[in-house]
């Protein structure tokens, strides 16, 4: 399979590439680790007329220590999140989403900022951020906007990204001792999550304080799980409620059902990862959980 | 558009039209076939090389975007005639039937190996997750790995990037490791 012909821009720099995207216009499209993207154009369903390759320019990949902040350029692999010391102490969660996408191969190659912008409605660190209340730097050359996660998702495989705009910079908060976990429902490692699971806290005395959760792969994008969330906040987690509030989690929501799952099956796994997480995070025993 | 790498430690220089994949690129240009293309959508892993010293797909990385970089395919391994470990060791314990896998396989293993010399065998399963074998069912692929990392490493062995036959492998001068050939885990970075 190979892809339409185009012309390849390979600016140097963020000034360069936005100055691009607006003289080429929509019929432009930004290539970070090419994992979607190529494969896409090669099946024909992207054909843009320019390609403009982000990997040339170096100051895009940065982790960096801001404080309260952990500022992450978009070039950024899934690699070096789940490698990052700076992450694992102080953002586990995103390391830990980072670990389970796709294979060794992948992440190598694939970027936060091109998972973000990709917008899967099954990608894991979509979710990963969302449960983090990251905020998105979008730049263009009509100036720089952020926005949170909660606002960039409009759907499947679209977000708030206008054509001239990079992702530049994800911003998590430094949250070095909160609970966190990822757990991921799939089919082989290397496959895209049936369901997936990503939630945060802290403990207060014994209730649980600022919990967020998000999912992904169950519905046309990643969602927060607000009702779980307030159910539990300021609650101690305890089984019967971890158990009564994670049968009701999938209340309300369109839970979609394909090849690789019926839409009850689908909410059935959710459920169970749902339940399986808040025990994660509030250190429950409950029945064995496989490490997937 | 001109591109330039080094490809198993020898410069190549070509035109190339942009929307050439980088397998393409390996087998048709530089005419080394032993990178196979099996699913040609990103999943089996029958078409890994190293670029800078990493693993990656080379039928979902545009030859452009390998353009100045350090590639290693299957048949940089062999140090003139002489087999690598890990080539010896798919041999020894038989890790191939068909072989369509094999060269995915190995040069997956040596990305491993290059930055984790002694792995355990959930690590071994790990790093061959972006790897599929139709015929093995893994067990003898695994066990040749964890053999090659306890094989002598008497040249280029598993314990460094694989060593091209002539001469460095184009990392900037700045790199000790690799100038006195000393091991180096997690070449490339
Ligand atoms: C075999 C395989 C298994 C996979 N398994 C998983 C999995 O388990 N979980 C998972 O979440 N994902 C999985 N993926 C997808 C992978 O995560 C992709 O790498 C990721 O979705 C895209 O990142 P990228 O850097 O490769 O972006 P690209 O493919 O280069 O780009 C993707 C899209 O984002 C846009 N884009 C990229 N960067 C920017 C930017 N900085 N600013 C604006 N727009 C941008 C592009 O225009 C394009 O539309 C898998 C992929 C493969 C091939
Ligand atoms: S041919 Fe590249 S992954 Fe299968
Ligand atoms: S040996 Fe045949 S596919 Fe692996």
């Amino acid at each position: 399979m190979t892809p339409e012909r185009f012309e390849y821009v390979a600016p140097a720099s963020l000034d360069e590439a936005t100055s691009t995207l607006r003289d080429l216009g929509d019929e432009a499209k930004v290539m970070a680790g090419g994992q979607s993207l190529l494969s896409l154009m090669k099946l024909r369903l992207a054909s843009p007329r320019y390609v403009v390759d982000l990997g040339r320019v170096p100051a895009l990949n940065y982790i960096r220590d801001e404080g309260d902040a952990i500022a992450i350029g978009a070039l950024v692999t899934y690699a070096e999140l789940k490698a990052s010391a700076l992450l694992r102490e102080r953002c586990a969660l995103l390391p830990r989403a980072a670990s389970v996408v796709g294979d060794v191969q992948v992440r190598n190659r694939g970027t936060i900022g091109g998972a973000l912008a990709h917008a899967d409605p099954a990608g894991d660190l979509c979710a990963a951020v969302l449960a983090l209340d990251a905020r998105l730097k979008l730049v263009s050359t009509r100036g720089e906007r952020w926005v949170w996660a909660g606002e960039f998702f409009l759907g499947m495989y679209a977000s708030v990204l206008e054509p001239d705009e990079v992702l530049a910079e994800i911003r998590v908060p430094a949250i070095a001792g909160w609970r966190c976990a990822y757990l991921k429902a799939a089919r082989r490692p290397s496959d895209f999550a049936l369901v997936g699971v990503a939630v945060r806290c802290r403990i207060d005395g014994r209730a649980c304080a600022d919990l967020a959760m998000a999912i992904t792969g169950v519905s046309d994008r990643v969602f927060r799980a607000r009702s779980v969330e307030e159910a539990l906040n300021g609650r101690e987690l305890e089984t019967a409620l971890i158990e009564e509030t994670a049968s009701r989690s999938m209340d309300g929501v369109d839970v979609s059902g394909d090849i690789h799952a019926s839409s009850e099956y689908r909410t059935h796994l959710a459920r169970v990862y749902v339940s399986r997480a808040i025990r994660a995070v509030g250190a429950i025993s409950g029945p064995p959980t496989p490490s997937v | 558009m001109r591109i330039r790498v080094r490809l198993n430690g020898r410069t190549v220089e070509h035109d190339v039209e942009p929307r050439l994949l980088l397998v393409h690129f390996i087998r048709q240009v530089a005419r080394l076939t032993g990178t196979h293309v099996g699913c040609d959508t990103g999943n089996c892993g029958a078409c890994t090389v190293l670029v800078e010293g990493k693993a990656v797909k080379s039928c979902l990385m545009l030859a452009v975007q390998a353009d100045g970089k350090d590639i290693v395919t299957i048949e940089g391994l062999a140090n003139g005639g002489g087999l690598h470990p890990v080539q010896r060791a798919f041999i020894e314990k038989f890790g191939v039937q068909c072989g369509y896998c094999t060269p995915g396989m190995i040069m997956s293993a040596c990305a491993l190996l290059a930055s984790i010399p002694s792995p355990s065998e959930f690590e071994v399963r790990e790093a061959l997750e972006g790897n599929l074998c139709m015929c093995t069912g893994y067990e003898q692929i695994v066990d040749a790995i964890l053999h090659a990392s306890t094989l002598d490493r008497g040249h280029g062995g598993p314990r460094r990037a694989p060593q091209a036959p002539h001469g460095r492998l184009g990392h900037g001068p700045g790199d000790p490791g690799r100038a006195s050939g000393t091991t180096e885990a997690g070449h490339g970075r």
